[in-house]
């Protein structure tokens, strides 16, 4: 039964290899996400973002202004993410269990 | 778990680092605006140095620099200091996380932005840190061996 | 036919990674392999999206006053930048409560491998 397994994975990796054959060059500045304008002809973000990011916060990273001020959201999401992990961490490991009792 | 308290070079050297691996942590944090790091970065070096004391000379010593029930508390002020931020943008008139409202005197414009992404990233900083650091403890802090 | 290989062999490089990555989590039995397979995934998707934002003869997205940002060519694309720091973090906190859940599996049924596992737990 394990060259099921094998077989499986060669399946999918060749169906991966022949799927990225199919993006740009890697580098390339005139690929559809490192345009000025996308498709739909609305502006591209990540342009919108190298134009206007010492404008408008006066803060020379970039990646830093989009995390905590374009996006600022998600990371807002985010940390509640890493709370909750820790907090469920702590939950799980620390209430004395016996092997046949339910708390 | 075998504790390497009769190793002398481990505890010399650990004990050394420790401390310019937490400035080297909270370095990052604020020179986030200029060069590559920020809250996450920071924080994450802040919990090395934490985590590398506690494998080092055992949990029971470590409580020395970093006490395990301040873990949960630190936390909970980052994620405070953060939302409460955004709470303060929306109270003082614009929307929730626009940081033109914020209410720091002798700044306008895009350095009020500067000082709110600077407020946003201490925040971030503080909370990785206890919790990379209590979960450590959780999983491993058992101290029935000092 | 040289620069469709010197454009894609970085992508084929992190595609094999992930099939590495997923051969872990499917083919072998004990839990704590499982997990580092589901580690290795991760990371070669946060190399593929990071890998997929460069530029020829760009610099790294940090303002420098002698280079004008009014070209967006002179600097590499800072989105997927952000979006793996998120990933990153997202993935530490998965691999975190994974062991904990790990820990309790031994505590209570006494092995780790998905057999011998799923016997006891009948």
């Amino acid at each position: 039964m394990k060259w099921i397994n094998f077989l499986l994975l060669a399946v999918f990796l060749a169906l991966m290899l022949y799927a990225a054959t199919g993006l740009s060059n890697r580098g390339d500045a005139s690929a559809p996400m490192n345009r000025e304008f996308s498709p739909a002809g609305t502006p591209n973000a990540a342009n919108f973002y190298i134009h206007n990011a010492y404008k408008d916060a006066k803060t020379p990273n970039i990646v830093t202004v989009v995390l905590a001020d374009y996006r600022g959201y998600d990371t807002l999401g985010e940390v509640a993410v890493i709370f909750t992990a820790g907090l469920i961490c702590y939950l799980i490991l620390c209430k004395p269990r016996k092997n046949n009792e339910t708390p | 778990m075998r504790l390497l308290n009769d190793d002398p070079i481990t505890l010399l050297v650990s004990r050394f680092l420790s401390p310019f691996i937490m400035l080297f942590g909270l370095y990052m944090i604020f020179h986030g605006h200029y060069s590559p790091g920020g809250g996450f970065q920071g924080g994450t070096m802040l919990a090395a140095s934490f985590i590398l004391m506690r494998l080092t000379s055992g949990i029971t010593i470590a409580q020395l620099q970093f006490n395990s029930a301040l873990a949960a508390p630190l936390g909970a002020l980052g994620v405070l200091i953060y939302f409460g931020t955004g709470f303060a943008a929306m109270v003082f008139g614009g929307n929730f996380l626009d940081y033109k409202f914020l209410p720091l005197a002798g700044l306008t414009g895009a350095e009020l932005r500067a000082m709110g992404i600077l407020i946003i990233e201490v925040g971030v900083g503080l909370a990785v840190m206890a919790i990379l650091t209590s979960i450590y403890d959780n999983l491993l802090g058992d101290p029935d061996d000092a | 036919m040289l620069d469709f290989f010197l454009g894609h062999y970085a992508y084929w490089f992190i595609l094999a990674l992930l099939t590495i990555g997923l051969y872990g989590m499917i083919a072998k039995k004990n839990l704590v392999k499982k997990l580092v397979g589901m580690t290795i995934l991760q990371s070669s998707i946060i190399l593929f999206w990071v890998s997929s934002s460069s530029k020829w003869n760009a610099t790294v997205p940090v303002i420098d006053p002698n280079i004008p940002d009014a070209v967006a060519a002179n600097y590499i694309n800072p989105l997927p930048h952000t979006l793996m720091l998120t990933a990153i973090v997202v993935g530490v906190a998965t691999l975190g409560v994974a062991i904990a859940l790990l820990i309790i599996i031994y505590r209570d049924y006494q092995t780790l491998d998905e057999n011998v596992l799923i016997d006891r737990m009948k």
